[in-house]
């Protein structure tokens, strides 16, 4: 750590913004401070991506990549029609991915709405991390997911349910809105109060992941200045996306993330996770976020407190191709469980 | 002035498109008295693995279409292929050295079986299906339903359409999806049904023709547990003793291989070897 990492990382997170930012987390400042990040050469971005998705990895890697990306996945499901026994098997799933193989890795969380927490929470019994290091997390989707278009004290409520129930994360999304028509500061204020909303009765904090639902930002340059807002008011994650638009996750927009984290680490010596979610359906397109991340932030962010795919289809393509590099012929559907 | 020919190359038909094989790899194909005629694609066991997967996402729509409406789909293929007689006589003169006549000959055979099977469409159920004799107010009635994704080694002697056709059309009739690996030396009529198949009304992914080495793919053909029926009809030259112990890993229906010019001839049993039998209950009458 160098000697100015250190004078960061014995800031608060309030104290840090302020420091970066010069004065407090208003309108102006953070207009200031975001619009003068360097802007970012698209082309050069969609090239490196393309580039860092033609790695060719197989046999033992492969397989590495396969059990890495299981222990890496929040098991989602996010319906309007999702019911207690819908969440129960997706809990059964998660901690039994492959019932034919018992060395195959447990996923790290549940990922479900908040009123369904109290259910995944009670599923998963004694496996239910609750802030330990083992078992598998409870994440839930609040503040007026998908659109956020609610009232501040409607979003904080929303949170504070989740967390009572049980939540060991919360995924908030931004108000898009504020943050294309330039309410910066109403956007970091949100982040700032819900993280307070996170804080548990014993004092601790449930994990934050913000999604900036990049899809609806328009321009790489907007990413990372929400990837930046997001990570100055205190998000532990950023996520790319609801799931409920497309694009969802793209390469190039987790690369882009992911190099603000990078930087914010250069700067800060503090880790941010990164959650690309939505639109990743094959094992194929998880082993080239797999070399992204190794090849941008190092392989030390491939741990699930720093790294997470939001996905649902996801698993039982993996679990496909685990059972071929088993068995040694292809798998099919009647082979995973239906979800 | 002389003009410089434009031969052309022979794709795989995958999914109702025509792509290369991922491998990369072509093989020459030669006439029958060795001068060179085209590239073909080599297809590798991964074009084998995506021809299940489009298979497999075809299989809902045709096994859910009527009967009626298959059978008028698989009519229409042979109205196509008598629209495009002169191609294929043109390619089996080239590739079989056999004369006008016979390759005439075998064209008309080829259209006649698509009929005789688009015919059996609406039909084989009434003669596989049974209503079972119960003690009690109530049906007792057996359907045949179709298997599912069918592995086909297409026979590798013998006319190259004809032995093709035959494989493949009583396993559509039932509305199975079909994975099939061409006549090695001889697969330009194979790709060039192809072109038939993706401007008739079959939807893509219903059949999908590979070119290549039937050694190669076979063994993982057979062992793909996505697979439901390998017709192994034309692997007699292949080890089949040991595709029938890996397809039978994943209980995958087999059918044996078959010489000579008879193989694969025309018979309700092979509509039937590809089709499941479902026995349910239904009650008389609520009178």
């Amino acid at each position: 750590m160098t000697s100015s990492q250190l004078a960061m990382a014995q800031l608060n997170t309030g104290e840090r913004a302020l420091a970066l930012l010069g004065g407090e987390a208003t309108d102006a400042n953070l207009r200031r401070y975001l619009h003068g990040i360097p802007g970012i050469d698209a082309v050069g971005l969609e090239q490196r991506a393309a580039d860092l998705g033609t790695r060719s990895v197989k046999t033992s890697s492969k397989k590495w990549a396969l059990d890495k990306i299981i222990s890496l996945i929040d098991l989602t499901t996010l319906e309007g029609a999702d019911t207690p026994g819908k969440v129960r098997s997706l809990v059964g799933k998660a901690l039994t991915p492959d019932p034919g193989d018992p060395a195959c890795p447990r996923v790290a969380a549940v990922c479900v709405y908040g009123d369904l927490v109290p259910i995944a929470v009670q599923a998963l019994g004694s496996s239910h991390a609750a802030g330990t290091a083992t078992g598998i997390n409870v994440a839930a989707v609040a503040t007026a997911f998908p659109s956020g278009r609610a009232s501040l004290a409607v979003k904080l409520a929303d949170v504070g349910d989740a967390v009572t129930a049980g939540a060991d994360e919360i995924d908030m999304v931004i108000d898009r809105g504020a943050f294309l028509s330039g309410r910066f500061g109403q956007v970091y204020d949100e982040i700032v109060a819900v993280k307070e909303a996170c804080k548990r009765a014993d004092g601790s904090y449930a994990h934050l992941k913000v999604i900036l639902e990049t899809g609806e930002l328009n321009t790489y340059d907007n990413v990372r200045r929400a990837s930046w807002l997001a990570i100055l008011a205190g998000g532990d994650f950023i996520k790319t996306s609801t799931g409920k638009m497309a694009p969802a996750a793209t390469l190039p927009v987790t690369l882009s993330m992911l190099e603000v984290v990078r930087d914010w680490k250069r700067l800060t010596g503090a880790r941010v996770g990164v959650k690309p979610a939505g639109g990743i359906r094959t094992s194929k397109d998880a082993i080239k976020y797999i070399v992204t991340v190794a090849e941008t932030v190092g392989e030390e962010w491939l741990t699930p407190s720093l790294f997470r795919f939001g996905a649902s289809s996801l698993l039982n393509d993996v679990l496909m191709q685990r059972q071929k590099m088993t068995t040694g012929h292809y798998s099919g559907p009647d082979y995973v469980t239906i979800d | 002035m002389t003009r410089l020919a434009v031969p052309k190359t022979y794709k795989l038909y995958i999914g109702g498109k025509f792509p290369r094989s991922e491998s990369g790899r072509v093989y020459e194909i030669r006439s029958h008295g060795g001068d060179f005629l085209a590239n073909a694609a080599q297809a590798s066991r991964k074009d084998a693995r995506d021809a299940v997967v489009a298979a497999r996402s075809a299989l809902g729509s045709w096994a859910g279409a009527t009967a009626y409406n298959r059978g008028q789909v698989l009519y229409r293929i042979a109205e196509l292929l008598e629209g495009r007689r002169v191609q294929f006589i043109d390619e089996i003169v080239q590739t079989e050295g056999v004369t006008t006549a016979a390759a005439s000959a075998q064209v008309d055979e080829a259209i006649d079986r698509w009929v005789w099977y688009a015919g059996w469409a609406d039909k084989y159920v009434q003669v596989a299906g049974n209503a079972n004799p119960v003690s009690g107010p109530y049906f007792n009635i057996s359907v045949p339903e179709p298997t599912g994704v069918v592995a086909i080694i297409a026979p590798q002697s013998g006319g190259s359409l004809l032995g093709l056709v035959s494989a493949v059309a009583p396993a559509l009739v039932a509305g199975n999806t079909v994975v099939v690996v061409a006549n090695e030396t001889m697969p330009l009529s194979a790709v060039s049904l192809g072109e038939v198949l993706a401007t008739s009304d079959v939807p893509g992914g219903v059949v999908n023709i590979l070119t290549g080495s039937p050694a190669e793919m076979a063994p993982w053909l057979a062992s793909h547990a996505d697979v439901n029926a390998i017709d192994l009809v034309g692997a007699g030259d292949l080890d089949w003793v040991h595709l029938q112990i890996d397809a039978a890993e994943t209980l995958t229906r087999v059918l044996q291989p078959e010489n000579g010019p008879d193989a694969a001839s025309p018979s309700l049993a092979r509509i039937v070897a590809f089709t499941e039998t479902k026995t349910i209950w239904h009650t008389k009458g609520l009178i």
